[in-house]
């Protein structure tokens, strides 16, 4: 088991440039910049239409000191493998090569090329950054938005649909590793990557990634809101090592705390959630308190 | 006003600060801090460093007091937030005068 | 060495020789045996190259993109649907500059579904910046294929080489196979002017503004319409290296000719039939039947089609009096695209000189319809005698 990392030991060496075009307080700032602290400077990034892409610069300004290939909104994992493919024919097996996608291009758009990938054992690393909507193009429901929430094309009645598993779906390809991280634990999501870069076959990562405008909340309460996903037991930081699952950080300690802040704080941080009932968040707080007695019973 | 020598036919881009313009533009207060507050500051040694870590456009510096680069910060106030000492306060812009240098 | 193989097979064995280092293909009727040939090639050892079986044919030009992009030597080969479901990678690859080379193995498209052959899947895609070659047997299919790659690594634009489903993937012919050292003094290894490395990083194909913009070193950079105008130019200037490939290659293969158009029993001919692929073989017999009659008939294969040769075109061209383009393909709405960028470069180049010609279009084969010699020579015999009609004539239709 690797040394925890904590703020003094995390490397200092900043892979971004400041002025990048992210909104005020974006949550995928914090986890890209700490992500790629992990990554290091022998990766090569691939990133599909998406808020990254803004975040990356506009042409011919970059704000990533790493190479990085934009490709269409389906195949970002397609070409992970394609530049995979060409280090191999170049003997290289040294480079990092990891994919960045939006939840849309993921759970959505970027669906099938990721699940091809995943069954042919393409060895990279796969980011979700999962802000739940296409945020980039002026928050749309995607296939990962939560159920109640309100988007611009759920404006009335809110999203009707549950959030999709997508780390369910990769960890049934038997992945190496799959992982469910957040932007507001950075050093649970360093220590992640650092663990599982060795691991063949690709690496699933899903990071919950607080969004201001998105979401509906004063950027200052980022970190606050993305803790709160945590702390109620509605979205949990896990890792699922070779078919073997297990809780970290925040998440791990709740099964001894046997405390979860209840949901609602959560919903009623964030406009997007504003048409949720009582009764709707009711029923949300029950299938969490027996999603944890499963948590629970299974540590005894 | 031609690019005929422009180099490359396509679209290459190299790394650089400020693709966003001077993104400190767009903030409506700014973090001021209180560096008898600020746990590094005070013990004078490398500690805490909460505002450095959670910065997302990276305009904080892990030094001792940590510095503001004011020419990016958007004001976004997660700095403010999670300082444990709440050493960092968020302050109007308006309160700063147009001839005060933005590097602080 | 002369073989008599299938053209997927002399395609997969220009694939070969041309040391290609990254293949990704999905399997689509009748391009399959192609990329069996060269998993065969590759898992015997005969080929050092990394096989990727994608899962979509938008992933396979993907990873063909990605690859390239990283500096390795790539191809793909598709066919009908396949290729209308890359589509958006096509516009993609030619946009990003990249010299990838594709063999679409033409077939209908749907709907409805139909695997035989026509050209409509190629033809769909002439707006796309990407350059194509139609060949008209096996021995053009792996010669193309491998001049092909020089060309598009010497302009860094990526080019479909196209033939007949069926009628040339699935036939058996005899053809010379190139020794893999000709090959190798013809096209040297791949030097991409930039490679995805940590090194040298670049972040490439981001958004590109409307406007020129200034870049990090303080120097005016281009905006996208500079960028789509650099590919337009160089597309046009690559009829004359396309003209350069040619003679290289017959330096050292001892074949060669006109690179644009192969014509036959043209230069006397009053009236010249035009087609692309190898219903242009099959109207040389037409034309010896009917030059037996005492009518001065050729026929002219176009061999480019993008970017369109116009100016030897017309030259060939000027003076007749008459041409029938004969097409297994149209763009709806008016009439076949080959006959409508041929009267353009006629109109162009011959307009007011007195030698314009006459043009007549005709639609055969749509969805592998039986294309027969004497249906082709009546029809030809009959635009000789005076206009079929102002609207496209299908031959053999049987409505």
């Amino acid at each position: 088991m690797q040394a925890k990392t904590n703020i003094l030991n995390l490397p200092t060496q900043e892979f971004v440039h400041p002025g990048t075009r992210a909104c005020t307080g974006c949550g995928l700032s914090i986890a890209y910049r700490v992500g790629l602290k992990a990554l290091g400077k022998d990766t090569i990034l691939v990133v599909p239409p998406s808020c990254l892409t803004v975040l990356q610069g506009l042409f011919p300004v970059a704000s990533t000191k790493l190479p990085c290939l934009n490709v269409t909104f389906a195949s970002t994992a397609a070409a992970a493998t394609g530049i995979l493919a060409t280090l191999k024919t170049k003997g290289n097996d040294h480079t990092t090569v990891a994919g960045w996608a939006g939840d849309g291009g993921t759970s959505d758009i970027g669906l099938q090329a990721l699940s091809g990938a995943a069954e042919r054992g393409d060895n990279f690393i796969y980011f979700c950054y999962d802000n739940e909507g296409y945020m980039n193009t002026g928050v749309q429901r995607s296939g990962t938005t939560p159920i109640g929430a309100v988007t611009a094309n759920t404006p009335f009645k809110g999203k009707l649909q549950q959030k999709k598993d997508v780390p369910a779906i990769m960890a049934a390809h038997k992945l190496s590793y799959v992982a469910a991280c957040s932007a507001a634990y950075p050093l649970d999501l360093y220590d992640k990557i650092k663990s599982c870069l060795h691991l063949p076959g690709t690496k699933y990562f899903h990071i919950h990634i607080p969004c201001p405008p998105g979401w509906g909340y004063d950027p200052r309460y980022g970190i606050k809101i993305g803790r709160l996903a945590v702390e109620t037991g509605y979205y949990d930081l896990y890792e699922i090592v070779n078919g073997e699952f297990r809780l970290t950080a925040a998440s791990e300690k709740l099964i001894e705390k046997r405390k979860l802040t209840p949901v609602r704080e959560y919903f009623r941080a964030q406009s997007r959630f504003r048409i949720l009932t009582d009764e709707q968040i009711n029923e949300i707080q029950r299938q969490i308190d027996m999603k944890w007695d499963g948590y629970y019973k299974k540590g005894e | 006003m031609g690019t005929r020598n422009y180099r490359r036919k396509t679209s290459h881009s190299e790394h650089g600060p400020g693709d966003g313009g001077r993104t400190g533009s767009w903030r409506v207060e700014r973090p001021v801090l209180d560096q008898s507050l600020c746990i590094p500051c005070k013990r004078n040694k490398e500690a805490c460093f909460i505002c450095w870590l959670y910065c997302p456009e990276i305009v904080i510096s892990r030094t001792i007091p940590p510095q503001f680069n004011l020419e990016y910060c958007k004001g976004c106030g997660i700095c403010a937030e999670e300082c444990p000492t709440k050493a960092i306060t968020m302050v109007d812009e308006a309160h700063f005068s147009e001839q005060k240098k933005d590097k602080e | 060495m002369y073989m008599i193989e299938n053209g997927n097979t002399a395609a997969a064995l220009g694939v070969k020789l041309c040391r290609a280092g990254v293949i990704a293909a999905y399997p689509i009727t009748p391009q399959t045996p192609l990329t069996e040939k060269l998993s065969e090639y590759v898992e015997l050892g005969d080929m050092k190259a990394e096989y990727i079986p994608v899962e979509s044919e938008h992933s396979a030009l993907a990873v063909c993109i990605a690859a390239s992009s990283a500096g390795a030597r790539v191809f793909t080969a598709t066919s009908a649907n396949g290729l209308l479901y890359m589509h958006e990678q096509i516009q993609w690859a030619s946009g990003a500059r990249l010299p990838i080379v594709m063999c679409v193995v033409n077939r209908a498209v749907g709907a409805p579904w139909n695997v035989w052959n026509d050209q409509q899947d190629s033809i769909s895609q002439r707006d796309t910046g990407w350059i194509q070659i139609y060949c008209c047997d096996h021995q053009q299919i792996i010669d193309t294929v491998i001049k092909a790659y020089w060309l598009a690594e010497k302009i860094s634009i990526p080019i479909m080489v196209c033939y007949d489903g069926y009628i040339l993937s699935h036939t058996y012919m005899p053809f010379d196979l190139p020794d893999q050292e000709k090959v190798d003094a013809f096209l040297p290894p791949f030097q991409p002017d930039y490679a995805l490395n940590p090194d040298e990083p670049a972040n490439l194909n981001t958004v590109t503004l409307p406007d020129v913009r200034i870049d990090t070193k303080g120097q005016l950079a281009h905006g996208y319409m500079e960028i789509r105008y650099l590919l337009q130019e160089e597309l046009r200037t690559t009829l004359q290296i396309a003209a350069d490939a040619e003679k290289r290659f017959a330096e050292i293969f001892g074949r060669g000719g006109n690179p644009y158009i192969e014509p036959y029993r043209c230069d006397d001919a009053d009236y010249v039939a035009v087609g692309l692929g190898s219903i242009t073989y099959q109207l040389r017999v037409c034309v010896d039947t009917l030059r037996k009659e005492g009518i001065k008939v050729g026929v002219m294969g176009v061999r480019y089609y993008r970017p369109f040769p116009d100016a030897v075109i017309a030259g060939a061209l000027k003076g007749k009096k008459g041409i029938i383009v004969f097409e297994k393909a149209l763009s709806y709405g008016y009439e076949g695209a080959l006959a409508s960028d041929l009267k353009s470069a006629l109109y162009e180049h011959l307009a007011g000189t007195g030698s314009l010609p006459a043009v007549q279009n005709l639609i055969a084969g749509i969805g592998g319809r039986e294309i027969h010699t004497d249906d082709l020579t009546q029809n030809l015999r009959a635009a000789t005698q005076g206009r079929i009609s102002r609207e496209p004539a299908w031959i053999g239709l049987k409505i």
